[in-house]
Formats: structure tokens, sequence, C-alpha cells
């Protein structure tokens, strides 16, 4: 068990900087998900972790030890890969064992150990077949296997759930938090699937193009999101996004896109002090858009149904208003046709607001609940 | 309908098939037609040439008995033998470094390795002769077992390359974090996973060294020192006279070997030429 910390960290693949400027510290039996869309970095970074990549420049420790010049076999870690990289020429018990053999560890030892984990994981009665007479599930869980027989400082996985259908896929998300909690050790996590990165990690950290765009947990960015990439990567699906010109009229703000007009709070107006009327980026989640009776201007606006996509435990309208193309959740009992009117009112306390420059977050909502 | 279908089938198909076997076999029905022919029978031109009328065993009696046919074999299984061992040592090595070692140079050097397959053996035995000559290895099979690795390691590594690609790049690098030093898994994991690639190449050098005629023809002059492919040609070729019967009984012995290797390692040879890992 041990931390892990990432100083200024920077990687450069001759022109291109896959990394840049990474700072994280990571807690002690912390579980960090390392999210991003492809070639954000995030592999990178974990591989650096691993020890399977050079670091152009910063410094990474695990525990107290730096490790930038310490070799993958020397880390104490463990990783997961996404294609498993299980050895097809040696059995399940072989795979495993396979680390404790390379550090002489006694058999006895190996065998009890290699018992314990199998049985962990329910793949017992698996130890003498071959990985291609297993099911990807099957070979996850050898993988995992492999993983925790060594009892390492810290576990990295490589978008380890990436290879499985969508229903074993959350299954074994389950599994995994399961094991991480019973297991106490530090673990990386890389995915590109925001639900995954969400339910799984304990801290999320979102990443584009080699940069840390916001750290926090996984209801923190989702309720404050630090800029528009972080809030339309996270939720699905993706936030609602349009430019409005900010309007005041005294001390009250409003923000207006031809006939849309929504009336901000006191608390918001008052993030906005040194704004003048200029434009802005708004931003709504689709389940912060509900359908109300009455048309109430500066609190509600009128759209135009075009596509209905029912989802079961909620259905999704697609509209339009004032020229905007929104997405709004009405629940899964409201009847609605493409072609309908709606009454919509966003929760006033739920709207973001971005600058439209550096697309950052001018207000944080408070978060919900 | 399906009548039309089956003859289109055996157009596109099986006539196609039956031509190319026969141009295949033919050459070989020929050898084993012309090996059990007395001469007498073969010089007749009023008997059928494709039957053998009275079959006899005298060009096999005489390759055995009157040449040394026996020791040119042994030579040439020396000299396939070891010269495929040298070339599959020094394949997988530089196949390896090139596939999986990062440095700069390693893309251009695979290139010129495969480049240097392109020149042709008639100009390379040029230089090669004087290079044998300095080592005072004129006349002896060593010269051979040197030499042919020339031509043999610059294919069987860019063969061996294209496996070693489709062995994942993170099966080594979970060995590594296993504790498994580069050689260690270089043993343990690439070599058991690339055997179908190995024993392909391996087949390779071993019939591209069995069959070689051109160095061996210049550099070995001394009958007990030949291959078969020399030892044939040189001594049951005298002037304008062509033992036809004995030539064709040591072309027919000496196919055996490759013809066994091959008909053993089949399946692998198809799996190390496609070159995938399937699990």
């Amino acid at each position: 068990m041990a931390e892990v910390r990432l100083e200024s960290v920077c990687k450069r693949f001759e022109e291109v900087v896959a990394v840049r400027d990474f700072d994280l510290s990571i807690q002690d039996k912390e579980f960090v998900v390392l999210v991003g869309p492809s070639g954000c970095g995030k592999t990178t970074t974990l591989r650096m972790i691993a020890g399977l990549e050079d670091i152009t420049s910063g410094k990474i420790f695990i525990g107290e030890r730096l490790v930038n010049r310490i070799p993958a076999r020397d880390r104490n870690i463990a990783m997961v890969f996404q294609n498993y990289a299980l050895y097809p020429h040696m059995t399940v018990y072989e795979n495993m064992a396979f680390g404790l053999e390379m550090r002489k560890t006694p058999k006895e030892e190996i065998r009890r150990r290699v018992q314990e984990a199998a049985e962990i994981l329910g793949i017992g009665e698996l130890l003498h077949r071959k990985p291609k007479q297993l099911s990807g599930g099957q070979r996850q869980r050898v993988a995992l296997g492999r993983a925790i027989v060594r009892k390492p400082q810290v576990f990295l996985f490589d978008e380890p759930l990436s290879n499985l259908d969508a229903k074993l896929r959350v299954q074994t998300r389950l599994e995994l938090k399961k094991l991480h909690s019973r297991l106490s050790t530090t673990a990386v996590y890389v995915t590109h699937d925001q639900v995954e990165a969400m339910t799984m990690g304990d801290r999320i950290v979102v990443m584009k193009d080699g940069l840390i765009q916001q750290v926090g947990s996984p209801l923190e960015l989702y309720n404050s999101p630090a800029n528009t990439f972080v809030a339309g990567f996270l939720g699905s699906p993706s936030m609602n996004f349009f430019q409005a010109q900010l309007k005041r009229e005294g001390r009250a703000i409003s923000v207006c896109r031809g006939s849309l007009r929504i009336d901000l709070t006191q608390e918001k107006a008052a993030f906005l002090d040194g704004y003048r009327e200029e434009e802005v980026i708004v931003g709504i989640r689709p389940e912060d858009l509900k359908p109300v009776q009455e048309h109430v201007p500066g609190r509600t606006f009128q759209v135009l149904v075009e596509v209905v996509e029912p989802i079961g435990n909620e259905t999704y309208v697609d509209v339009e208003a004032g020229g905007v193309p929104l997405i709004a959740g009405v629940g899964r009992n409201v009847q609605v046709r493409p072609g309908d009117k709606l009454v919509l009112t966003p929760a006033m306390e739920r709207i973001h607001l971005f600058d439209i420059r550096h697309e950052q977050a001018l207000c944080s909502p408070k978060p919900k609940g | 309908m399906v009548g039309e279908r089956a003859t289109s089938k055996a157009l596109k198909f099986y006539l196609p098939l039956a031509l190319y076997l026969f141009f295949l076999l033919f050459p070989f029905y020929w050898m084993v037609n012309t090996v059990f022919k007395s001469d007498k029978e073969m010089y007749n031109l009023e008997l059928n040439p494709f039957y053998i009328h009275s079959p006899t065993l005298e060009n096999i009696l005489h390759l055995f008995t009157k040449t040394i046919f026996l020791k040119w074999m042994a030579n040439t299984f020396f000299v396939a033998i070891l010269s495929t061992l040298i070339a599959l040592g020094a394949s997988l090595l530089a196949a390896y470094a090139i596939q999986r070692l990062r440095f700069r140079t390693s893309q251009p050097t695979g290139v010129a390795i495969f480049l240097s397959y392109l020149i042709p053996q008639t100009i390379l035995f040029i230089p090669l002769a004087h290079v044998i000559f300095q080592l005072r290895l004129w006349d002896s099979l060593w010269s051979l077992v040197l030499t042919y690795p020339t031509f043999l390691v610059p294919f069987c590594t860019w063969l061996l390359m294209g496996y070693f690609k489709s062995i994942p790049k993170e099966m080594e690098e979970c060995a590594m974090i296993d504790g498994a030093s580069r050689v260690r898994i270089f043993r343990t994991i690439i070599l058991p996973l690339c055997l179908p690639g190995i024993l392909s190449a391996g087949i390779f050098c071993f019939t591209l060294s069995w069959n070689e005629y051109i160095y061996a023809l210049a550099f070995i002059s001394d009958t007990s020192s030949k291959t078969v492919p020399i030892g044939l040609v040189t001594e049951l070729v005298r002037g304008d006279v062509y033992h036809w019967g004995p030539l064709m009984a040591g072309a027919l012995c000496a196919s055996v070997p490759v013809a066994l290797v091959y008909s053993f390692f089949v399946e692998h040879y198809v799996a190390g030429m496609t070159g995938a890992l399937k699990e």
C-alpha cells in the first residue's frame, strides 16, 4: 500500500507532447480514475507510473521512493491490460504464478496465494485451462488474479473492461469495486467511459490534450465542472450549451438568446459583478430541464419537440427553443410527440455559465442534494 | 440450374487446379519414371516414354556403388543443418531487436537487411570467394556453412519480424512488470509463442541450403567434400554424356528428406507464413 505522487510530469514523443505539467497526489488506498477522450494522455500517464514509458521531465513517487529511474519490475506494481495480455501457452495457474516465480517465492506459498486469489475471483475450477479455453469475462478475471496474487503496492488498470459486452461490463465494474474495498490497495484506473469513471472512482482526473482539466470526486465534477470540456464530457446525454448575451436590469441579470430569456438567481448574479453585457456560454443538463404547464417569462421558455427518445426510466426530447437545439429529460410519464409544443423550465440554481474566450466556469452551481 | 453451377465450378476451379497439379507433379513423375528404366529402354524411341516396360534398380545401384552419394548426402545434411542453426540464431535476435527494442535506426536496419536479400547470389559469390580464400576455407564444408547465412538471414529476419509483430507488446510488458528480465521474456514468452514462425523459417533455411548450387560449385572442387546438387551434376555428367538414370535416382533420393520435413511441419509452416498468433 502506498501513495502515488506525480510532480510536473511531462512526456514528449519527438514533436508531440503527450502529457504536460501533470501534478497529482493519489492517497494510499484511493481509487483514482483517469478519464478523457482518445489521445488525451491518460494511458501514457499510467504507463509512466508503471515504468513502461520513460518520463521526459518531472518526478514520480510511489510511497516515499522516487521511481523515475527504477525499472517496471522493481516498482512493486501490478497492471491489468485492455487485452488482458495472458500468456497463451501457459495455463491459468501458470499465468497467475508467473510473477511470483520471477520473485523466487517458495512453491508452497505460490500455490496458497494462487488458490486464494482464484477463490476470491471464482476461477478455482479454471486453473488448469489455457486462456483460449476461457470466455472474455473469465480471461478478465484471470488477468485480475494475476495482478492480485502479487500483493502489489499499486494496481494499475488500463481500460480493463472495454473488451467485455455491456452487461458483463456493469457486473465486472461492481466486482472490481468490491475487490478494491476488500484489498484496500491504491488503484489508478484508465478509461474513456465516463459512466465507468463516475461509478468507480473515489476521485476522477479529467484529461484533454495531455493536460489535466479537473480533479475531484465524481459528484464534484458533475455538479461543478471547471470548464465546458468537463461539463460536456461527463453526463449522458451531454450538457446543453448555447451562447447567450448577459443583460443587466438594475441588480438583476438575465441571459438572452433571441426569444429565449432566463433570469439568473441573485446568487449567480453575484458571481458576474465584473461582467458587463457580454456573450457567455450557458450550460444546462438535460435532466435540469423539466416541463411545466404555465409559461412564465424569464423562468420558462416554449419549445418545439423534434425527436422523442424514450429509454425506459426517462424520456429525452430533442427540442428547439429560439433557434437553439436542446435536449431535455421530461420524465418517463410525459406523453409527447414530434411537433408538440412544450413549456420547459431550467433548474435555476443548476445553470452553468462559462466564459466565452477560455470556456472556464464563471460560477459554480450548488451540488445536488 | 444445378448442372450449370457444377459446370461453372469445374471450369473455374477444377480445371485450373488440374492444370496446376499437372505442372507441379509432371517433373516429379518424369524423374521417378526415368529412375526405374534401363538405358536401353530410355533410348528406345519406339516405346511409350510415359510407361516403364521392364522396371530395374540398376540406376539406384549405380548411384550408391559407383559414386559417393551417401557422403554427399552427409555433407549436405551437415551444411544445411549448421547453416540453418546459424541463420535462425542470428535472425531471431535481429528480428526481435528490430521489432521490439526501440532504437532510432531500427526501421532502416530492417529495410537494409531485406534489401541485402535482393542482391543476386551470382554477384555476391565473387567477393565471398575472396573472403573464403583469405580464411583458407577453400574446399571445406565450412565455406558453405559460413556463406549460406548471407542469403538465409535476410529472409528469415523479415519473416520473423512479421511474426514478432503479431505478438501483443502488452504480453512482454506484463512479464516485465511481473519481474522478468528481457532475456527471460525472450526465452519463456517469445520463443514458445514463435515456434510456428521459427519452424517455418527453419524449413525455409534448410530447403534453400539443401538445394544451393552456386556457392557450392564455386567453393568446393574436392569430390569428397561436394554436396548433393554439385556431386550429381559434376560426377554424373561426363563431358556431353548425361547418365540420366543415376542422375534422376540422385535427385529422387535427395528430394526425400525435404519432402519429409515439409510433410511433418506443413501446418506450422502455413501458420508461420501467415504470422498470426491466434488465441
